[in-house]
């Protein structure tokens, strides 16, 4: 077994067990940290595939804060995780089933997995050899799907005048900052001094 | 990329600059009393748009390595979408403004929604499919719960989002399989891929998926739960935004998507598409004639319609497109009608929506019962007016493809839907005497209606010539 295949057993297999345990442990806050681990572990197949950049984005997004807003979300909320989980128990013939019927459609489509004839040479996008992977997508972001990457952040400013629509409030009843009035708030006029004599009081 | 590409997508980078300017002027000068001045500038910025649409655009480019399609059937379809547009926003300045719901995002959100329909319509590629459409469900999401104080308005927001995320993720999953199977993302390399005829199963599972997604979007049956919870829940100009628009872009989409993408393997999706759309009309039929409530008689009648306009689709030829995209510019036009009408519905200046206020309406408002009275007609298809050749259009097309059942199937539903229009055309001239609706109303609604009423009737002469547009848009899809 060359140095690949064991890095890329060690990181598969410590992925699907970061998946399970993210699922299966009573504490929620472990089961944050096996996402985690899951996270790294997919991070290391996308180096061994060569995609570094991808695998960079992951440990950033996702490691760092993804999965640092489930914490503070799972430690912030009160949520009563062994309550939730009783009442999905419930639904585990469901949910079996569905999975089942999930596995089999994936056997199916492993079974008569064939590419197009045409796949080959349709292929968008191939990692030029000269250009390392982050300069490649620079130069398909900015370039080739610049119309996508604009729309994509029309979509953001949506969400975010969304938001702002839905939950901003302007209250009357309370104190604002008003900051040009600090700016110009004049020592003559705010402070006035006082000879005040000794043993005499104002 | 070249500048040619850009002068394809200028049409919606001007409304998306202009949404962009007018968020900007909207947070920097008197926010929320800007409102109406931004709704008709919107609107006006809408209506030129259109015209320009339609007078400069010429032959068929494919811009940005053919993910941006410009042609005879997007420009149609864009025309459709921007007047819908204007006119909704026209409709709703007056009811917005007194209910306090007027703010300065409407019609920014509006007008980002109106570019995620342009895109969608002009897609040549699965991503900027999804791009166009999530731009556009994302602005909807958040205009139906607009009235954020209201219970039913943030469960409409809100059960729209969950099964538009649901609906997305499915059309994600199909556009993934279809990737995998297919090895591109382009509509023009997928229809070369399946030319054959005989397509790969993974790629038939990814067509179905994709067709789900849309199935949701145009709500056909049985992806069509959402829709009277959402219509009745939103705030009205709203709804009437939701019933217009949106579904000719949808319905659009989903024309370009079979066609474009897979169009080599007709007999695959035409058995999906009849089925849904068989569903869909009786369902639409049936259900409406339990409602009382007025806007939720409205979204089981859109769901029955988009039957119809599935059924042009499931013909599977180009006339089939033609009828289709002439069944929804009528569709488009009567919903802008009756809902000028359902808009101007009051009782001491409160907004009814429930029927039995309809109760010897003509007796209040003769002329505008009249024009409802029409509208109705039209809906449900009683020729000589235009919504019966709306119908004639597509259950022609689907009896020229061999599919007379299909046809006998639609005529059968609109029998049945027919009863819940008359009824309210029963309640307006012989109902009982009742608490009825204020007379008079907003003079720019009761233009919107008479306007509507009168090309329902004037339209019968020659459609406006909407038919030889539409014929041509269809052939530059289908061929």
């Amino acid at each position: 077994m060359t140095a690949a295949a064991f890095a890329f057993y060690l990181f598969a297999l410590s992925t699907i067990a970061g998946g399970l345990f993210t699922v299966v442990s009573r504490n929620p806050v472990h089961s944050v940290l096996w996402l985690i681990l899951a996270f790294l572990s997919s991070a290391g197949l996308f180096v061994l595939l060569g995609a570094e950049f991808v695998a960079m984005l992951l440990i950033i997004v996702y490691v760092g804060a993804v999965a640092v807003l489930f914490l503070f979300v799972v430690m912030m909320l009160d949520v009563d995780f062994a309550e939730l989980k009783a009442e999905m128990a419930k639904y585990v013939p469901l949910a079996l089933l569905i999975g089942v019927v999930l596995i089999m459609q994936l056997g199916i489509a492993f079974g008569v997995w064939q590419f197009a004839e045409e796949a080959e040479s349709m292929r968008a996008a191939v990692t030029p050899e000269d250009q390392h992977n982050t300069q490649a997508l620079g130069m398909l972001l900015y370039d080739k799907y610049i119309l996508l990457f604009q729309l994509a952040g029309l979509i953001l400013l949506v969400a975010m005048v969304g938001a702002i629509v839905l939950t901003l409030r302007h209250r009357s009843d309370i104190k604002r900052q008003d900051v040009l009035a600090q700016m110009y708030r004049d020592p003559a006029k705010a402070m006035e001094l006082k000879d005040v004599k000794p043993g005499q009081g104002l | 990329m070249t500048s040619a590409d850009f002068s394809a997508v200028l049409p919606e980078v001007v409304i998306a600059a202009y949404a962009m300017l007018a968020l900007l002027f909207g947070v920097y000068t008197t926010k929320d009393k800007t409102a109406p001045m931004l709704v008709w500038v919107t609107a006006a910025l809408f209506v030129l748009v259109a015209v320009w649409i339609g007078i400069s655009g010429q032959g068929s480019i494919a811009a940005f390595e053919g993910m941006f399609i410009d042609d005879a059937f997007s420009r149609f379809a864009k025309v459709m979408i921007l007047l819908a547009a204007a006119a909704i926003l026209i409709m709703s300045e007056g009811y917005m403004a007194r209910r306090d719901l007027l703010r300065f995002e409407y019609p920014v959100l509006i007008a980002l929604a109106v570019v995620g329909m342009m895109v969608m319509v002009s897609a040549g590629d699965l991503m900027t499919l999804y791009m166009g459409l999530e731009l556009q469900s994302l602005s909807l999401y958040v205009v139906a719960s607009l009235r954020r104080d209201s219970v039913k308005s943030t469960e409409a927001g809100l059960k729209y989002f969950v099964l538009g995320a649901l609906s997305s993720g499915m059309l994600l999953y199909g556009a993934s399989l279809t990737y995998g199977y297919a090895g591109t993302t382009l509509f023009s390399g997928i229809i070369a891929t399946v030319s054959e005829g005989d397509i790969p199963l993974g790629l038939l599972f990814g067509l179905v998926f994709l067709i789900t997604g849309l199935a949701f979007k145009v709500s056909a049956v049985p992806f069509h739960m959402w829709t009277p919870d959402v219509y009745e829940g939103a705030p009205t100009p709203v709804t009437a935004f939701f019933a217009t628009a949106p579904k000719v872009a949808a319905m659009a989409l989903f024309a370009r998507v079979v066609h474009d993408a897979f169009g080599g393997v007709v007999s695959d999706w035409q058995q999906i598409l009849a089925l849904l759309s068989v569903l869909s009309m009786f369902l639409g039929a049936v259900a409406a004639i339990g409602q009382r409530d007025i806007k939720r008689l409205m979204a089981y009648s859109s769901i029955a319609h988009m039957g119809y306009a599935l059924m042009g689709l499931a013909a599977g030829t180009a006339f089939g497109v033609q009828a289709m995209l002439v069944y929804m510019a009528i569709y488009v036009t009567m919903n802008v009608g009756t809902f000028a009408f359902i808009l101007s519905m009051e009782r001491d200046g409160q907004h009814i929506t429930d029927i039995s206020s309809l109760n010897l309406y003509a007796r209040t408002s003769p002329a505008r019962a009249l024009a409802m009275l029409i509208l109705l007609f039209s809906l449900a298809g009683v020729p000589p007016l235009v919504g019966f050749f709306g119908k004639y259009y597509v259950l022609l097309a689907a009896v020229e493809a061999d599919m007379a059942w299909l046809a006998l199937a639609g005529v059968v539903a609109s029998v049945i839907g027919a009863f819940y229009y008359l009824r309210i055309v029963y309640l307006m001239y012989f109902g009982e005497e009742r608490d009825g609706l204020d007379a008079g109303g907003s003079p720019i609604l009761g233009a919107f209606l008479m306007g509507s009423a009168a090309i329902m009737v004037l339209g019968v002469i020659n459609l406006f010539g909407v038919e030889a547009l539409a014929a041509a848009a269809a052939a530059t899809l289908v061929n």
